[in-house]
């Protein structure tokens, strides 16, 4: 029998390897698949909720942010090809005209 | 007894895939072991008797994500930049150390809040019976169903989003 408590900690471990993905790479292709990595913890405690709590509206809510996710991932993608035709570079520290 | 063991099989490849996602230099590699994260946590989602998440983990994430962000990396030259060295060596451990904090946080977070809430109405044999994807769906039209209508536009502003940022000239 699966408990709550441990797919709550898998959650946790998955979305604490996404932000420090995040965190330590700069390769921003890599930094969008950590983001993926975190949408995916969260999905994994709604799922781990709706089991438990005999309640489908986590289910639903996982949907959601799975189009939410689709659409991040077309936007964000196209931004990086948009990004290496003019910069010539999918490192994040070498875009930073707004930075300053 | 086989769940769990099937749940601590599937938890391990999730987290050391995950890890792999992360510390590869190829992009493409980590493409392929997200793939893999992404297969095992659709396998802990029919564990978890969610079958209709658990095939929409694949079809979207696995299948049309995940090919978009290799096609993606494949229509980048991105030779030069399987050396980026960081600049900033503090950088890493200051992540390093955030990260750990964070764990620690969310740890104390549901160590702390009480995890049993009052039981909604839908238990598992209930859905079994009417089956994962009809509960699904009837939720989806009947309570969600303005949730769901929005999504469809938000879509929509997504596609009109990716061609107006990736074309070279409108």
């Amino acid at each position: 029998m699966i408990s709550l408590s441990s797919c709550l900690i898998l959650s946790s471990v998955l979305f604490t390897v996404g932000v420090l993905g995040f965190l330590l790479r700069r390769n921003i292709i890599v930094i969008f698949m950590s983001i993926e990595l975190m949408l995916n913890a969260a999905n994994l405690a709604f799922v781990a909720f709706s089991r438990f709590l005999n309640s489908m509206d986590g289910q639903i809510f996982v949907f959601f942010v799975m189009s939410v996710a689709a659409a991040e991932a077309a936007v964000g993608l196209a931004i990086i090809i948009a990004l290496y035709r003019t910069r010539e570079t999918v490192n994040a520290d070498e875009v930073n005209l707004m930075k300053w | 007894m086989v769940e769990t063991a099937l749940f601590t099989i599937l938890a391990v490849v999730t987290v050391i895939t995950a890890i792999l996602v992360i510390v590869q230099r190829n992009p493409v590699a980590s493409a392929i072991y997200l793939i893999i994260t992404l297969f095992s946590l659709a396998g802990i989602y029919l564990l978890l008797n969610a079958q209709f998440i658990a095939v929409i983990q694949v079809l979207v994430y696995a299948g049309a994500i995940m090919v978009l962000f290799l096609f993606v990396i494949m229509l980048l030259n991105l030779e030069r930049e399987k050396k980026i060295i960081t600049r900033h060596r503090m950088q890493k451990v200051f992540g390093v150390f955030l990260g750990i904090i964070l764990l620690a946080q969310i740890g104390m977070v549901f160590n702390s809040v009480l995890l049993e809430g009052s039981k909604g109405t839908f238990p598992p044999e209930k859905v079994a019976a009417l089956g994962n994807t009809q509960v699904v769906a009837r939720l989806l039209f009947t309570d969600y169903l303005l949730p769901f209508e929005i999504t469809s536009v938000l879509l929509l502003v997504a596609i009109i989003g990716a061609i107006v940022l990736a074309k070279r000239q409108i």
